[in-house]
């Protein structure tokens, strides 16, 4: 799987390489600045970008500008942005489009490993990595007379872990219960949130803009 | 709401004044020649004031001309007042109170002899003595002049069909204008005519020439009543000495702050984190299954430490007001918020950043009072920009009645926008809505260039 990196800070930038090498990922491009980024995504078309948010030269959210561009130039472009920060407002640009194969994640999800690996792969195939603070923010400040307040606070767990990008079987393990009773709630979620019946993933994402919209 | 901002170097910024009737322009000149007369009826108690002043001024040798001068003064202060109030309302003319600012009055008889000596070198209180003298002959010529020349015309209608002989009579004036008016007017049909011609050109003339001599007399009342450039600049002096005063102790304390949770925060993970270290070295070959869960706390508490940098650093500046300004700012604030916040942002290019700094912390602070105190369901936040300022404001729909002062922190907010001149406008009517506007004269940054 070719991958784009950018990040500014050598030394993570390195240790991004690596980690992604060790798990049989091809690097096609290690960029540190925000119009070479744009370049890279564009020459290479990789299977999925690790892009950081603020970037050279401008040190704002260039990163992010950079992979708003590509994906309006490539639609569904599955791009990973890592950030020291999260922010709904970016969250819900990246998301925008609704075509997928987007993440968001704080930089820390990196010493995770194994976890930090998993979403990347999710992202590459066309899910969605929304990092957990991005959604305790959500349900904090989600207090409104919404669609969403008509799910029942198992189903809104549920779906706080789909926005995160996890599978029914991974919601299942986390909640402690069968796989079963998991696609069951997504199925009211879905009904509940009005989605139309088309493809499952295409629908996650769905669910998910539509719990970022409220 | 916007007439009633008052830019930055006056004393009070945030007057609750009445926002006036828009007049049309029939009812200007109905109004001003009334308006002038009323003025001119106020030289009255000012003169019996000028009086007092004259008397207190002349004892000024005396212990007791020391005693009572600051209160003569304020009482003369006080009367002009209400002329730079109706100048206000009335006229063109905007006057702001003159007089040098005072310190804080000492007791004792030292006090009282620097106040005397203060209000004496003030050269306002001259200037407010001058006006008492003079304004009376001013008046006449300028502001009264209309409603006077109605009055006459008035008086030629009463004479015209009857009464000119009476008058004569009884040794009043034997003429009107020109015209002889000792016979009875009625039996001289050329006398009555030009008689009650001139009464009419006197009431057209009074009527159409109100405002404009309201308005000259509005310039002589800035003139004589308004600061002077010393004063003015007195006054800017005081004012930036409060603010920047207000500034030093608002940055004084953020560093405190932020010192403090750096101690208690990050800065005590660390060390604790540096202690379990140490343990996990000395666990490694004794104890390792020890050693991997002391190893799993301690990348809890890494994880912890930055989260606490970043809400630290969150609130010093946050990232999406660096990236992208204040309008995305506040737009990233209201989603953050419990409230449905909307937020309608026309802003060519970013302000400068320390006024944008301050700007989102006002915006962030009444978007709390209103979660916190208002009640409200809904917040519409607008941003523009207008002639060299910027200006934001914020209604709610909650239940209203909040006033500068009932701990909603609106003052906090009006001393740190007044670092920038900023001023702050409430109007929050008991069952609301609540609009708190604010204006931050700034200059804008050139259109930022897409990183692209």
């Amino acid at each position: 799987m070719r991958v784009v990196i950018a990040e500014d800070l050598a030394l993570l930038r390195a240790g991004l390489v690596s980690l992604l090498e060790t798990h049989d990922f091809e690097i096609a491009a290690a960029v540190d600045n925000g119009p070479s980024l744009l370049k890279a995504l564009l020459d290479h078309r990789p299977d999925v970008a690790v892009v950081d948010v603020r970037l050279p030269p401008s040190f704002t959210d260039e990163g992010l500008q950079a992979a708003l561009e590509a994906r309006r130039r490539v639609p569904g472009m599955p791009i990973l942005v890592l950030s020291q920060y999260v922010e709904q407002l970016y969250a819900r640009e990246l998301l925008a489009d609704g075509s997928g194969g987007i993440g968001y994640l704080l930089k820390d999800r990196v010493f995770d490993a194994a976890q930090f690996v998993d979403a990347v792969r999710r992202v590459a195939a066309g899910g969605t990595a929304m990092d957990p603070e991005v959604i305790s923010r959500l349900v904090a400040s989600n207090t409104r007379d919404t669609p969403l307040s008509r799910l029942t606070p198992r189903e809104t767990e549920v779906l706080e872990l789909m926005a995160q990008g996890r599978s029914n079987a991974a919601i299942a393990e986390r909640l402690v219960v069968t796989e079963r009773a998991v696609t069951k709630h997504t199925a009211n979620i879905f009904t509940k949130l009005d989605l139309p019946v088309t493809g499952d993933d295409n629908r996650r994402v769905l669910a998910v803009l539509a719990y970022l919209n409220r | 709401m916007d007439g009633n901002l008052v830019s930055g170097g006056s004393v009070s910024v945030t007057r609750a004044e009445e926002t006036p009737m828009e007049e049309t322009r029939l009812q200007r000149h109905i109004r001003a020649p009334w308006r002038g007369l009323a003025l001119w009826l106020l030289g009255i108690p000012a003169t019996l004031v000028g009086l007092w002043f004259l008397t207190v001024v002349s004892m000024i040798t005396s212990f007791v001309g020391v005693l009572l001068f600051p209160s003569a003064a304020m009482l003369l202060r006080t009367q002009l007042d209400a002329y730079r109030i109706r100048i206000n309302r009335w006229t063109d003319a905007k006057i702001q109170r003159p007089y040098l600012p005072e310190g804080e009055i000492e007791p004792g008889l030292n006090g009282m002899f620097k106040r005397f000596i203060a209000l004496i070198k003030d050269p306002a209180t001259w200037r407010d003595y001058l006006w008492v003298v003079v304004d009376p002959c001013v008046t006449v010529f300028t502001a009264a002049l209309p409603g006077l020349l109605i009055l006459y015309g008035l008086w030629g209608y009463t004479l015209a069909p009857f009464t000119g002989g009476l008058i004569g009579h009884y040794g009043g004036s034997d003429w009107y204008a020109y015209i002889p008016i000792v016979d009875s007017l009625s039996l001289d049909a050329g006398r009555f005519v030009s008689t009650f011609t001139i009464a009419t050109v006197c009431i057209v003339v009074g009527y159409l020439i109100g405002p404009k001599m309201l308005n000259v007399y509005g310039q002589w009342g800035r003139f004589i009543l308004g600061p002077t450039r010393k004063s003015e600049l007195a006054l800017r002096v005081q004012h930036l000495t409060e603010t920047r005063s207000d500034a030093v102790d608002a940055s004084a304390a953020e560093l405190r702050r932020i010192e403090r949770d750096l101690h208690d925060g990050a800065q005590a993970r660390l060390v604790a984190m540096g202690m379990s270290l140490g343990a996990i070295e000395h666990l490694l070959d004794k104890d390792p299954e020890k050693a991997r869960t002391l190893l799993a706390e301690t990348r809890e508490s890494s994880a912890k430490a930055l989260h606490e940098l970043r809400d630290l650093v969150r609130g010093i500046h946050p990232p999406v007001l660096a990236d992208r300004g204040i309008a995305d700012a506040v737009k990233a604030l209201g989603l953050d918020h419990p409230l449905r916040v909307e937020v309608d942002a026309d802003l060519p290019a970013r302000p400068e950043p320390p006024v944008e700094s301050a700007a989102y912390f006002a915006v962030s602070e009444l978007l709390t009072n209103a979660a916190k105190h208002s009640g409200a369901s809904r917040v519409w936040i607008d941003l523009r920009y207008e002639s060299g300022m910027l200006r934001i404001t914020v209604t709610d729909d909650g239940r209203g009645g909040a006033t500068m002062t009932n701990g909603t922190g609106l003052r906090g907010i009006e001393r740190r926008i007044g670092t920038f001149d900023g001023v702050l406008a409430l109007s929050s009517p008991v069952g609301g809505p609540t609009i708190v506007t604010m204006e931050l004269p700034c200059a804008l940054s050139s259109p930022k260039t897409s990183p692209s």
